[in-house]
């Protein structure tokens, strides 16, 4: 008779719990007064307190002899207790899981609305998962999922966490603030199955939360598309003749096809450098969004232009890094599609 | 040297941190037997150490093997200082001691310390060997069975009931011995664990004894209870009923093992079972026993010099032993039925087709006033008649005649019976002059001796035809002193000896024997008032407050049929009659017992309305359950009368007597409610009545729970007339109207509710009432009615005559008032105490057992009578309401044995303590339920549909066809989660995934109705792809699954048959804290331990190899706190069948549901 982890977790004393099912009719339900609604909520408090410990490492809830929890309970359980609302993610993410952020929870409480138990046990939650797979070989996701008992879906959102915290993305600038925890989400689950040691070769006995450092090396190589001005020129020619007649946009693109292609390669060049991981995100937006979003192009014009910009780049002859711009392009591509929205 | 217990310790799991430097732990463990220890190595740095040890082997007497537990003890290694205990495991090797029972022990159980509750878990394996040894001097009684069960087991028949056992062993508390002032709280608390362990051995051991002696196999409707009673001492005390059972559905042998030849004779079951030698006791003192210094609390059985006048089997089962030799004789024939006759050897008297005159054996010549002895032989040593009539040198004769006979002779015969010559001689005596006082109808027949003692019976159900009529209840009450009654044994040996009560001897009155022979002779003695020569349904308790203790017992008065018993268990005589006049079953028990023109006591009698030939009460109360032929109009429900009567505080005797003169008041009150709420709620018959009172500092509880019916072979009840005293004012009149009004309208709310509408009867077929005087007692007690002054009017209500209530002040105006102030339980719901709800029979398999502690903190405030019992009533009806609502989505269902246990533990304290099982059962009606509600409402709606309660719904969704909107209508869940219950978790990979396809289905749901209010849902909706697959591997990710046990309170489980018995659950558990703020205060103390009771009593039901406990108790919860000191300590004993069961359908064991005991404790800490 556990009443709902998520009631539970969103009401922080067991009088608001008990507010929040009297307004809800309980009581006209059954017949019952205030005091056994009282005791009963308080119970359910304390269950869920008992419980509260096993939770914390699931695996136990399997063979623990404390509580019979049938299977499907246990994984509702489990996956109630390690939902996280967006709005507090959204906080949190990219920054350290420090005793210092800890401490700003009370704001993050005030500014979200989610309350600060609710927020100290998203936080823990996250710390918690992130001291646990940090270490780990092998898939990130499949950890989180083995360990935490997750879902899918959930597991892999912890995992765009601990992808975030460990690389320390920033994600808090305003230029930011339009875009939601599932875009980071998304994004972070391009970078760990595209840009990590991992999603090269799955037997590498390598981390999953890191990028691949030589494949950031390469990317220095990318430089040559707008350093070598015939390049530029050329692949400028190539991506207009594709788009003309196609698009309304067609003269934004053109015009600003070089301050594109330089924004999109210069963060792909700097990105050996830690500071400018954790910028990528802000640099995409203001090098690449930004413009587009200010050129009124439409999600379909990014889309066009994106898919053509990068073809076009195999066609150059003297472009030799085909694999690696196709690591990076086709990252970079969804993540814009994902970023491109009001 | 009877027997070999192995144990392995294999591995440990979720172990707690001991070493704060490192997070981990350097486990080791020590597995102590008696006196022996074996220690593991230790495994470093692990919370989860493989030990994988070798077997550590205890050559031990089977003796210990029954009294002691194996004590395994884990530790955290320390290299500099001493090695710090993480917690203990006691495991009880009974149940390997009984072939039928279970075969191994093996599996996780908690470690547990009283200090800090549950510290991870190890797992253990667990054999022993017995070994056939044909000693006839054992003390041992392997191979009874036992069972907390108060019916017939179920897959078990009765060839023979034997009657009542009885046993009791003292000690001192160890939390009262000097040592106690230097040792921590944890080594006090463990040995009074460990103490209570070995007297719960032991007590069982010396009952199995007294079976075997009866010829018995096994004890149904085993009790056993504690007495703390301080500086005085502690008491362990037990009853039961002696049967020989045997197992139903086997057609083949069921023995295979070598100690027990369990189809012979009952009598066999032990004489094969190793015994022990040389311990033959010297009178009137404690013999060391042969384990010595290792057992320091178990003193041998005593046999006294003067054995107590009624346990006229006691002597003789010690010193004849030569039944072990006959049966050793026996050739193995495995025959469905014990073997009777043996050519050649004189026949165990206490063989069921026994006739009257099977005591005049063959091979034993002289048959004369011997039977007396004979009336308890005990199986494995009956004596032989012509040894026992006789005096000692013939009683020695015997033995070696006997001798003669031994294929295994131990060579111990000679001493065994030189020793006890006066023993049989003076229980021969005393006999006699039993005899003589009785005037037996039966002394003619020569089987006068054979007439038990006490012809009680603690079984509540019955096979059919067993129970020929029943009189009503007889009760009866005593104080006592405790500190008068110092037993001097006990005084003067300062070392922990156990003292069997029969080394105390009859001359010695004040003792605790004493004072329950006296009660039970008094109980006796009604029952024979009311026409009855047995007891059944019979019970007893106590209630200590300082050193003052009253004793109860309580039980139905009753004619059974002979033809279950042994011969002369009862004392049948001048009413042998009733037997040639067959009453129709279902309303044969309805008839009176007694003389109708030499009635006991007044009461009016009208012809059965069902046979009409036979003469019937007006209202019968019974503590008993219904009995499953008797017909039934309408419902049942429970029915509870609560009292509470301030005392002054006093001490000793003038305490006692104060206690003593409010007895009776109490009762009669008691009994008064019970009346008028069974008349109010138009019912005529209450069945597992129990009245429990506590005694407090200053202040007496009463509470008395039964369950109503509408018998429908009993007349209607009248109704409730309320006349005033002082007729002519009119304004109390028109105020006794409106009452009379309000009344009326109850009774016939209730009918409705309770759908009782008998059939029309026409007066005349009836025959008229007996023209008697009326009373509303059927309650038979020692405390005579005197203060009952009813009027006569003869007012009626329709045409019934009416129950008439006197309103004359403004107490009787108060108890109106509580009268009507018991709300029906909600629709759709539905409580009785006893097994199963009268007038419901189509039970679901959704069940749900839960516990439940409160305890009261009454203000300083000058409390009155009617204060008190008003929050004491409003302190029942309170947790009654809040069972309902817990159990709201089980909905049609019904609360059974809802049991309640109150307790007065310190001067402002009220404690009710409720165990009980909610059952769902099929009502028709239940389609027509409220159809989605919208979802909108707000969040608490989405909380109804979405919580999962885990404990309460778990069953719930397997149980119902009909989804409420608070199962939020997943009708796939319905069978899915039964089924994927019914599989180890994990262990099934592929039924699982099949079952988390439909899980996903649910889960989908669940979110669609919660997405409205939560948001942090929204995004987790459906669930992708894989997921099953997932979920998966990750079962597999921790490790063993865990068997999931089922616990009841009832003696089945609806939809689910019991196939085997594994043994008796009894435990002992103390838990103390000094930090209960941090802890949640008491309520939350409370609630963690009694969930870890329940994990404990899983885990050794589970490595039993069962998968669920029936008939399950809570029998004591004494709960102390001192807020101010930060501190609580709670003891709890819990006790229980571990079966193993499958679902009606299938044909292997399954866990079929998942159930999960439940608690919930509220302290209402100061709430007033």
């Amino acid at each position: 008779m556990l009443l709902h982890v998520t009631m539970i977790v969103f009401c922080p004393t067991v009088n608001d719990a008990v507010k929040v099912r009297m307004e809800g009719g309980v009581l006209d339900e059954c017949e019952a007064s205030a005091d056994v609604l009282l005791s009963d909520t308080m119970d359910q408090y304390r269950t869920f307190q008992m419980c509260e410990r096993l939770l914390h490492s699931p695996a136990k809830l399997a063979n623990q002899l404390l509580f019979q929890i049938p299977p499907h309970r246990q994984t509702v359980l489990i996956e109630r207790y390690y939902a996280f609302d967006d709005a507090f993610v959204r906080e949190v993410l990219g920054k350290k899981l420090s005793k210092g952020t800890k401490k700003d929870l009370d704001d993050i409480s005030a500014k979200t609305g989610v309350t600060l138990k609710s927020c100290r046990r998203q936080f823990d939650n996250f710390k918690r998962v992130f001291k646990v797979v940090e270490e780990l070989k092998g898939p990130l996701v499949e950890n989180i999922r083995q360990h935490f008992l997750l879902s899918d879906k959930l597991a892999r959102d912890y995992a765009a966490i601990v992808f975030f915290t460990n690389n320390r993305f920033e994600t808090g600038k305003r230029k930011l603030q339009y875009l939601t925890f599932q875009d980071f989400a998304f994004c972070a689950g391009q970078l760990i199955n595209n840009w990590t040691v991992g999603a090269v070769d799955n037997m590498v006995e390598d981390m999953d939360v890191d990028l691949d450092k030589e494949f950031l090396q390469e990317l220095k190589e990318l430089k040559i598309l707008i350093t070598d001005k015939d390049l530029l020129d050329q692949h400028k020619s190539l991506v207009c003749t594709a788009l003309r007649g196609k698009t309304k946009a067609f003269n934004e693109m053109e015009a600003n096809f070089k301050n594109l292609s330089r924004g999109l390669v210069n963060i792909a060049a700097k990105l050996t450098n830690t500071k400018d991981v954790r910028d990528f995100f802000i640099d995409l937006v203001e090098k690449f969004i930004e413009p587009c979003r200010s050129d009124r192009w439409t999600a379909a014009d990014m889309k066009l232009y994106l898919t053509h910009y990068t073809n076009s780049a195999h066609i150059l002859d003297t472009f030799k890094h085909q694999v690696v711009w196709d690591r990076y392009m086709g990252v970079i591509k969804s993540c814009i599609f994902k970023m491109y929205h009001d | 040297m009877p027997g070999k217990l192995k144990a392995k310790i294999v591995a440990g799991r979720h172990l707690p941190v001991m070493d704060r430097a490192s997070d981990l732990t350097d486990a080791f463990v020590e597995v102590k037997f008696g006196n022996t220890t074996f220690k593991t190595d230790v495994c470093h740095k692990s919370l989860n150490p493989q030990w994988n040890s070798e077997w550590f082997k205890f050559e031990v007497d089977d003796e210990d093997l029954q009294d002691e537990p194996l004590q395994i003890t884990v530790l955290d290694h320390d290299t500099y200082s001493a090695n710090d205990a993480i917690g203990k495991v006691y495991i009880d090797i009974d149940p390997l001691l009984c072939t039928e029972a279970a075969s191994v022990i093996s599996g996780w159980f908690p470690i547990y310390d009283t200090i800090h509750g549950i510290r991870g878990e190890i797992n253990v394996l667990v054999k022993v060997e017995l070994f056939n040894d044909l000693n006839r001097f054992r003390q041992s009684s392997c191979g009874v069975k036992f069972f907390c069960t108060t019916s017939i087991p179920r897959c078990y028949r009765a060839a023979m009931v034997h009657g009542f056992v009885e046993e009791l062993v003292v000690n001192e508390d160890p939390e009262y011995q000097w040592i106690d002032r230097i040792r921590t709280p944890r080594a006090s608390n463990e040995a009074r664990q460990r103490l209570i362990s070995l007297m719960s051995g032991e007590l069982q051991r010396k009952i199995g004894l007294k079976v075997l002696e009866m010829g018995g196999n096994a004890v149904v409707g085993y009790l056993q209870c504690f007495d703390l009673e301080g500086e005085s001492g502690l008491v362990v005390r037990a009853i039961g009923t002696a049967c020989t059972l045997d197992k139903v559905s086997s057609g083949s042998a069921p023995n295979t093992n070598t100690h027990v030849h369990p189809n012979t004779a009952p009598a066999s079951n032990a004489c094969n079972s190793p015994s022990k030698d040389g311990k033959e006791p010297v009178f009137g003192e404690d013999l060391p026993s042969s384990s010595g210094p290792p057992t320091p609390f178990r003193a041998l059985p005593t046999s006294s010099s003067s054995p107590p006048p009624f346990s006229p089997s006691k002597p003789c089962s010690r010193q004849s032993s030569s039944s072990d030799t006959d049966l050793s004789l026996t050739p193995k024939t495995v025959e469905p039925k014990p073997v009777r006759c043996r050519p050649g050897i004189f026949l165990c008297p206490s063989s069921p087709t026994l006739s009257t005159d099977t005591l005049s054996l063959p091979g034993s010549g002289s048959v004369g006033c011997g039977h007396g002895l004979s009336s308890a032989p005990r199986a494995t040593t009956p004596p032989p008649p012509s040894s026992i009539h006789s005096d000692c040198a013939l009683l020695r004769k015997s033995v070696s005649f006997t001798e003669d006979l031994l294929l295994a002779a131990s060579g111990m015969g000679s001493g065994g019976s030189a020793g006890k010559e006066a023993g049989p001689l003076k229980t021969l005596l005393r006999q006699h002059t039993q005899t003589a006082l009785e005037q037996r109808g039966a002394s003619s027949s020569g089987l006068l001796l054979n007439a038990r003692e006490f012809p009680f019976f603690t079984l509540t159900s019955f096979p059919p035809g067993f129970l020929v009529h029943v009189g009503g209840v007889v009760s009866a009450r005593s104080v006592k002193l405790l500190d008068r009654i110092h037993n001097p044994a006990l005084g003067n040996t300062r070392s922990y000896k156990l003292l069997d009560w029969n080394s105390v001897t009859a001359d010695e009155p004040e003792t605790r024997d004493a004072w329950w022979e006296e009660i039970r002779q008094e109980i006796k003695s009604h029952a024979k008032a009311l026409g009855c020569h047995a007891v059944v349904g019979y019970s007893e308790s106590t209630s200590i407050c300082e050193e003052v203790c009253i004793l109860s017992a309580s039980g139905t008065a009753a004619i059974l049929n002979p033809r279950y018993m042994r011969e002369g268990c009862l004392d049948i005589g001048s009413t042998d009659h009733r037997f040639e006049d067959p009453s129709p079953p279902s309303c044969g028990f309805c008839h009176i017992p007694y003389d109708e023109l030499n009635m006991p006591f007044p009461a009016q009698l009208t012809y059965c309305y069902h046979c009409r030939r036979q003469k019937v009460p007006d209202v019968l109360f019974t503590t008993i359950d219904l009995p499953s032929e008797a017909a039934v109009t309408g419902k049942g429900c429970l029915i509870q009368a609560r009292l509470c009567r301030l005392k002054k505080k006093a001490q000793g005797e003038v305490n006692a007597t104060a206690i003593s003169n409010l007895l009776p008041f109490m009762e009669y009150e008691l009994h008064t409610q019970l009346m008028n709420k069974l008349k109010l709620r138009n019912m005529n018959a209450l069945f597992g009545l129990h009245i429990q009172i506590s005694v407090g500092e200053n202040m007496l509880l009463g509470l008395a729970s039964a369950t109503g019916v509408y018998l429908t072979a009993l007349p209607a009840p009248g109704g409730i007339q309320i006349a005033g005293k002082t007729p002519g004012d009119l304004s109390n009149e028109h105020h006794i109207l409106t009452i009379q009004k309000r009344i009326n309208d109850t009774i016939a709310k209730n009918k409705e509710l309770y759908q009782i509408n008998p059939p029309e009867l026409t007066e005349e077929g009836l025959g008229s009432p007996i023209p008697e005087p009326r009373q509303r007692s059927r309650l038979f007690r020692s405390h005579s009615e005197s203060s009952d002054e009813l009027s006569e009017l003869d007012l009626s209500h329709g045409k019934k005559d009416a129950f008439v209530l006197e309103i004359d002040d403004t107490d009787a105006v108060e108890d109106i008032h509580s009268l009507l102030t018991d709300a029906p339980p909600p629709t759709g719901f539905y409580s009785c105490n006893t097994e199963i709800m009268p007038g419901i029979y189509n039970w679901t398999s959704g069940i749900q057992m839960f516990t439940s502690v409160r305890v009261f903190r009454l203000s300083n405030a000058n409390l009155t009578n009617q204060g008190l019992n008003k929050i004491f009533t409003d302190l029942c009806e309170n947790l009654l309401k809040s069972f309902y609502f817990k159990l709201r989505s089980m909905i049609p269902c019904c609360l059974c044995h809802l049991n309640f246990t109150v307790a007065v533990p310190e001067e402002e304290l009220i404690q009710v303590a409720v165990t009980a099982v909610a059952m769902t059962f099929d009502k028709d009606q239940a389609q027509e339920k409220p159809a989605e509600k919208p979802i909108n409402k707000g969040s608490s709606e989405n909380e109804e549909q979405l919580q999962f309660p885990l404990e309460l719904c778990a069953d719930v969704s397997s149980a119902n066809t009909q989804p409420s909107s608070k199962v939020s209508g997943v009708p796939e869940s319905t069978n899915v989660s039964s089924r994927a219950a019914s599989v180890d978790y994990g262990s099934f990979a592929d039924r699982c995934s099949t079952w988390l396809e439909l899980l996903r289905l649910k889960a989908h749901t669940i979110r669609r109705g919660s997405v409205k209010t939560i948001s942090s849902l929204e995004r987790c909706s459906p669930l992708p792809e894989g997921r099953s697959r997932s979920l998966r591997s990750s079962r597999s990710f921790g490790g063993s699954s865990v068997t999931v046990v089922k616990m009841t309170p009832l003696s089945f489980l609806p939809g689910i048959r019991i196939i085997k018995y594994l043994g008796i659950i009894n435990m002992f558990f103390i838990r103390e804290t000094t930090s209960l703020r941090e802890e949640g205060g008491v309520s939350g103390f409370l609630h963690s331990f009694i969930a870890e009771v329940f994990a404990m009593v899983r885990a050794h039901v589970a490595a039993l190899g069962g998968n669920a406990v029936v008939s399950y108790s809570m029998k004591e919860c004494v709960l102390m706190e001192n807020p101010n000191k930060n501190q609580a300590q709670c003891l709890i004993n819990v006790s229980g069948d571990a079966v193993i069961c499958v679902r009606e359908t299938d044909q292997e064991p399954t866990a079929s549901m998942t159930n999960i005991g439940q608690t919930c404790c509220s302290a209402n800490d100061g709430a007033t």
